[in-house]
């Protein structure tokens, strides 16, 4: 098996840098202009955890892959990012449901990684629960404003929240990796943190009007590398000036 | 200068004069993300913690902090720490006097509840206020705003918008 804590940080590093990326593609789309700003705002927080975390990843690898590296010159099958980051920004609906469901759950990660014995990754995450914390609220608050919204708005963010939830599934599987590192001290076993994201969200969802589909299947495969297709056309955009311009630097 | 005869007084002096690009108003050193400043070796080493983790301007205050010393003949390492994380309760009153006096209204004192809050009110409950006309009858209209510490607020007594140093 490989390094437990390189694999770690890879899901960590990963779910921030797909999301980021996904966020960024509203810049100059956004439905308002304050909007624009806010998700543009909180692809950058996740991007530069992305960087710290995929830095810390490649130091322990120590195969001389920097953050740049990791993020840019490696295909889908190497990626670890759970399948609910990748999918397509959708409309203002999905995007924002998908905020509601990554945000909880990282922040319930982040204030436990807090204490990891990494003493690196104890600071990357206490860092990390101050940004997170202005993350739930927005999406929080604009799952209730759409909840009860116009029937319009209303009805595409239920239709939001059928689709993705089968893919929360997998945030909250442990596997060997998980296990290592909770054992280690160095992470947190996910399926810890369920009842608490439970909870929550199905507050936000309830107070909004909005149901939760009673579909007891789970998507799972990302953090083995095994994605939905729209990964590698992420991938071909965000990849392509590094790929076609090897060691480019501003 | 040289930074076996350099004094701390005087690479503070020299650090108190190099701003924040994005709040120009402020030094690094007013705003808090300067945590150490070492001298052995000949060389100077600044501790420096991010803002925010992808703040855009952390490269840009490297290089500011590295010339300015360096215009003086010091030779500089910089280091990145993320533990403690920088909050704005670091910034002084005076910084935060010398915000208001620019046009942004000051950060309150930081939270550090671990349960979620939905609400969008600032957390310490009381409404930011207006840097222009000192009024309390504002809102925040969006917590991010042109730049990752910033929110956008409004004054509803001068109808003037403005911005907030958000609290973390």
């Amino acid at each position: 098996m490989p390094d437990a804590t390189f694999e770690y940080l890879l899901r960590l590093g990963d779910d921030r840098l797909i999301l980021g990326h996904r966020l960024s593609e509203w810049c100059g789309h956004a439905p308002i202009l304050e909007e624009d700003i806010a998700l543009a705002n909180i692809a950058l927080d996740l991007i530069g955890q992305a960087s710290l975390l995929l830095g810390l990843a490649g130091k322990i690898e120590g195969q001389e892959r920097d953050a740049d590296a990791l993020a840019y010159l490696r295909d889908a099958v190497e990626l670890r990012n759970a399948l609910l980051v990748e999918l397509p920004k959708g409309d203002f609906a999905v995007t924002i449901v998908r905020q509601l469901f990554f945000s909880v759950f990282a922040l319930l990660q982040a204030e436990a990684l807090q204490r990891s014995k990494n003493q690196e990754l104890a600071g990357i995450a206490a860092k990390a629960v101050k940004e997170f914390r202005y993350h739930v609220r927005h999406s929080a608050d604009w799952v209730l404003k759409l909840g009860g919204g116009t029937p319009e708005s209303r009805s595409r963010t239920q239709r939001a929240v059928d689709d993705l939830w089968r893919y929360t599934g997998e945030l909250f599987l442990a596997d060997d990796v998980d296990r290592a590192v909770a054992a280690s001290g160095v992470g947190v076993d996910p399926s810890t943190l369920e009842s608490a994201w439970s909870a929550t969200v199905r507050d936000v969802l309830a107070r909004a009007g909005l149901t939760i589909p009673e579909t007891p299947y789970m998507q799972r495969g990302g953090r083995t590398g095994r994605h939905t297709e729209h990964l590698g056309h992420l991938l071909s955009e965000m990849q392509i000036l590094a790929r076609s311009h090897p060691g480019a630097s501003w | 200068m040289n930074a076996a005869t350099a004094t701390r007084d005087e690479i503070d002096e020299i650090l108190d004069a190099v701003k924040d690009p994005e709040v120009p108003v402020l030094s690094v050193v007013e705003l808090g993300i300067v945590r150490d400043v070492r001298l052995d070796g000949g060389v100077v080493t600044v501790t420096l913690t991010p803002t925010y983790s992808g703040c855009p301007a952390m490269r840009v205050i490297e290089q500011d902090i590295t010339a300015a010393l360096a215009a003086r003949g010091l030779a500089v390492r910089i280091e990145i720490v993320y533990a403690p994380a920088w909050t704005t309760d670091w910034m002084s009153d005076e910084a935060k006097r010398k915000l208001e006096a620019y046009g942004i209204a000051p950060p309150g004192p930081a939270t550090h509840e671990t349960l979620v809050s939905l609400t969008r009110a600032p957390a310490t409950g009381a409404a930011p206020r207006c840097p222009y006309c000192h009024s309390r009858d504002t809102v925040v209209k969006s917590e991010f705003g042109s730049t990752a510490c910033k929110s956008i607020c409004f004054c509803n007594a001068c109808r003037q918008p403005f911005e907030m140093f958000k609290a973390i």
